[in-house]
């Protein structure tokens, strides 16, 4: 016991460690660079986010989105797939549960009303997600190329589907759904008062923890273990790839798409063109410094979520794109320290060195 | 990605082991693992003290979070953010001369995504500020709550959409807030004036962004412009689409700007975004002109740019601060138009060889008759 203990410490917390320590000297150096004394900056954005209620239920708010993306890319990464259209399915999720917000009747009760809104979202998420699974599993399409082609349509789509036919005038969003709200936070905790922090947080923990138990407790999800390690092995041992495959794109699209509920459900209220900003492709660094693990996943998301309001706290005396460097520091610090990753360095440096002797 | 069983650190077996002894659980080797794990942890304790001893470095000219009683300011842009040569940047100026004329101390806020809007706002109004702006219409929504609930805090909405109720009639912003709209059709007619004039084709073109009611607002005072100076002349008006990304179709703009020079035109306005880079282009093309919007495009195509209908979003945003400086700030919806300043059309070193004087001297008096009332520009088709 003693020695796996030490062995996940080791894989799933060191290299994250040397991140974060690697990133706050970094930082300190780029805040010096600009003329601050970092002890002020770092307490200015600790005090901005964990330091208050209301920044603490901001970065919650941020979390609750990320931890989605980052779990959507987690899943299709065990099958060894790489998606990298978490970003239009966040969209494709967000605009289903806002349409069927707004096709259900006004005073729909809460308890019927909010899950078919967050079906809505899974299942719209989900079929942007088929799509390249489906490819992947019967014609061999290269689901990064399609994942990443797919962004574009479907927010193009969306884009056009929202300023042609369905939004409010003078503005880029719908009108505000019927039935399906979400209450916020600050409900029973009145120190959230004004963040966007809500109750989808609860339901995307609970995701959370159903991926858990697909990936580790469950037959299908050892069976989309062994396809990410060894397709070949897998499929000689008597899985089914093309399947696991479709179905591993499929979940992690409705992961991704679950991730709308959060500010369609929880925050506005209607769809709004342009709300995902970046936390799909966000969801790749959540997932990398996660180490593919949602329980890291969450606190990974925490992590990014902490510098992206950070961000903003801090602006008054740096440039907001510190954190922005920062970020890419953590995932470059946490990429290199990845096994694979090691791998390959060292193979390339042990052929270089075999080349020149 | 992990692979289970296996060490971070480059401690793994070699990779000729096999599949099936990696995916059940196998013991490992542990010795030489030690060693680097210990190198690791040693690193994090270095960068962990690097870290702690920076903490008391203070720069000279390092500043403290802004305190006091001067009259802080605070903006949040739009996501587009500083640079657009546009929008941000106009507010950007009109705060910096506010820094620098009235003493503000001004805070800038560039929001990552979209619900940093909110946060931002919500962040400078907190924290006290005695007026906190929105770059852009997107703010609408947020500002309006906003405003209610910091009813000690002046906002202001740069192009902030205001409500129109079921009558038909404008819902008054709260008594905290102040909507800054822009007449754009006053400036749209003025340069309507100017392309039949220097034009002198009988036909003056305009192309359009997207088809919608906020365009048509140009159209409508461009084509009054051209029909004052010029009864009998034909204005041929098309658009690039009907969806956003008809702001950002530069061939498209091409497209329809050839046509229409081919048609006889000799002057193109536009209002369309990123699209009329391709009027321009075709204006290069043709060796024809066309006229800019928002901001001065003159460098977009030295020569062939006439002149360009200006929105002054830094006059609008100084306004503002301005009126809380001197406590005369009330909510309210503040129309910029050619009396205020807030449109208008270029006319500097660069154009000045383009536009003879007698045309000048015309727009001028346009301009006059249309700031004392005498002319009212129609702002629908």
């Amino acid at each position: 016991m003693n020695a796996r203990l030490r062995a996940t410490f080791e894989e799933a917390v060191l290299p994250p460690l040397v991140a974060l320590a690697v990133a706050f000297v970094a930082g300190d150096l780029l805040i010096l660079m600009y003329g601050q004394a970092p002890g002020a900056v770092w307490r200015l954005l600790f005090d901005g986010t964990w330091g208050k209620a209301y920044g603490f239920g901001q970065v919650l708010y941020k979390a609750t989105t990320l931890t989605c993306t980052g779990l959507a890319v987690a899943m299709s990464l065990r099958a060894g797939l790489f998606n990298i259209g978490a970003e239009g399915q966040l969209a494709a999720g967000g605009f289903g549960a806002a349409v069927v917000g707004l096709w259900l009747p006004v005073g729909t009760p809460a308890i019927i009303a909010v899950p078919l809104c967050v079906m809505a979202a899974c299942l719209a998420g989900g079929a942007v997600g088929a799509v390249p699974g489906v490819l992947r599993a019967k014609f061999g399409a290269h689901e990064v190329i399609v994942t990443i082609m797919s962004n574009f349509i479907v927010l193009a789509l969306l884009n056009y589907i929202v300023s042609a036919k369905l939004h409010v005038p003078e503005t880029l969003h719908t009108p505000a759904m019927h039935a399906g709200a979400v209450p916020r936070l600050s409900g029973v905790i009145a120190g959230f008062h004004g963040s966007a922090a809500n109750w989808t947080i609860v339901i995307v923990v609970a995701a959370c923890a159903a991926a858990w138990w697909y990936l580790f407790r469950t037959r299908a999800g050892y069976e989309l273990r062994a396809v990410g390690l060894q397709p070949d092995a897998a499929e000689y041992a008597g899985v089914r790839v093309g399947n696991t495959w479709r179905n591993a794109l499929m979940l992690s699209g409705a992961l991704a798409g679950l991730g709308g509920v959060n500010f369609v459900l929880g925050y506005k209220n209607y769809y709004e063109d342009g709300f995902a900003g970046g936390a799909g492709f966000l969801g790749i660094a959540v997932a990398l410094v996660g180490r593919n693990h949602p329980l890291g996943v969450l606190l990974a998301a925490l992590f990014f979520a902490t510098l992206s309001q950070g961000g903003l706290a801090i602006n008054a005396m740096v440039p907001k794109q510190i954190v922005e460097v920062l970020q890419g520091i953590v995932i470059i610090a946490v990429a290199t320290s990845v096994p694979e990753v090691r791998r390959v360095l060292r193979n390339a440096a042990g052929k270089l060195a075999g080349g020149r002797a | 990605m992990i692979i289970p069983r296996k060490h971070a650190f480059g401690c793994s077996r070699p990779c000729t082991e096999s599949m099936a002894s990696r995916l059940l659980a196998m013991p490992r080797p542990e010795r030489d693992c030690t060693h680097f794990m210990r190198k690791i942890l040693a690193l994090i304790g270095v960068l962990l003290a690097v870290h702690v001893a920076l903490q008391f470095v203070h720069p000279a000219g390092a500043v403290a979070a802004p305190t006091g009683n001067a009259l802080d300011v605070g903006i949040v842009f739009d996501l587009g953010g500083r640079g657009d040569k546009s929008f941000n940047d106009g507010a950007y100026i009109g705060a910096m001369r506010a820094a620098k004329e009235l003493g503000a101390r001004v805070r800038f806020v560039e929001p990552g995504e979209g619900s940093d809007r909110e946060a931002g706002l919500r962040l400078l109004a907190a924290e006290g500020m005695d007026l906190v702006i929105g770059v852009g219409f997107i703010f609408t929504d947020d500002l309006t709550s906003l405003a209610k609930e910091y009813p000690n805090v002046a906002f202001a909405g740069v192009d902030y959409a205001v409500t129109i109720d079921k009558n038909g009639n404008a819902v008054a912003p709260p008594k905290n807030l102040a909507a800054l709209k822009f007449r754009e059709e006053q400036g749209s007619f003025l340069v309507g004036a100017m392309a039949a004039l220097v034009g002198n084709s009988k036909k003056v073109g305009f192309v359009g962004g997207m088809d919608s009611p906020l365009i048509h607002k140009f159209e409508a005072g461009y084509r009054a412009g051209v029909k004052q100076v010029c009864p009998d002349c034909e204005v041929i008006a098309q658009y690039a689409g009907v969806t956003p990304e008809a702001f950002r179709n530069p061939g498209r703009g091409k497209e329809l700007a050839l046509s229409q020079y081919q048609q006889g035109v000799n002057v193109i306005y536009h209002a369309s975004g990123s699209t009329g880079l391709g009027v321009f282009e075709a204006a290069r093309t043709l060796d024809k002109y066309g006229i800019g919007v928002d901001a001065d495009q003159y460098k977009e195509a030295p020569g062939h740019v006439l002149s360009s209908m200006v929105k002054r979003v830094d006059n609008a945003v100084f306004d503002a601060i301005k009126r809380v400086a001197d406590k005369s700030f009330t909510g309210g919806i503040y129309s910029f138009g050619l009396a205020e300043d807030g449109v208008g059309y270029v006319y500097d070193e660069h154009n000045k060889a383009l536009i003879p004087d007698a045309v000048r001297q015309r727009l001028e008096a346009l301009k006059a008759e249309i700031v004392a009332g005498r002319i009212t520009v129609p702002s629908t088709k």
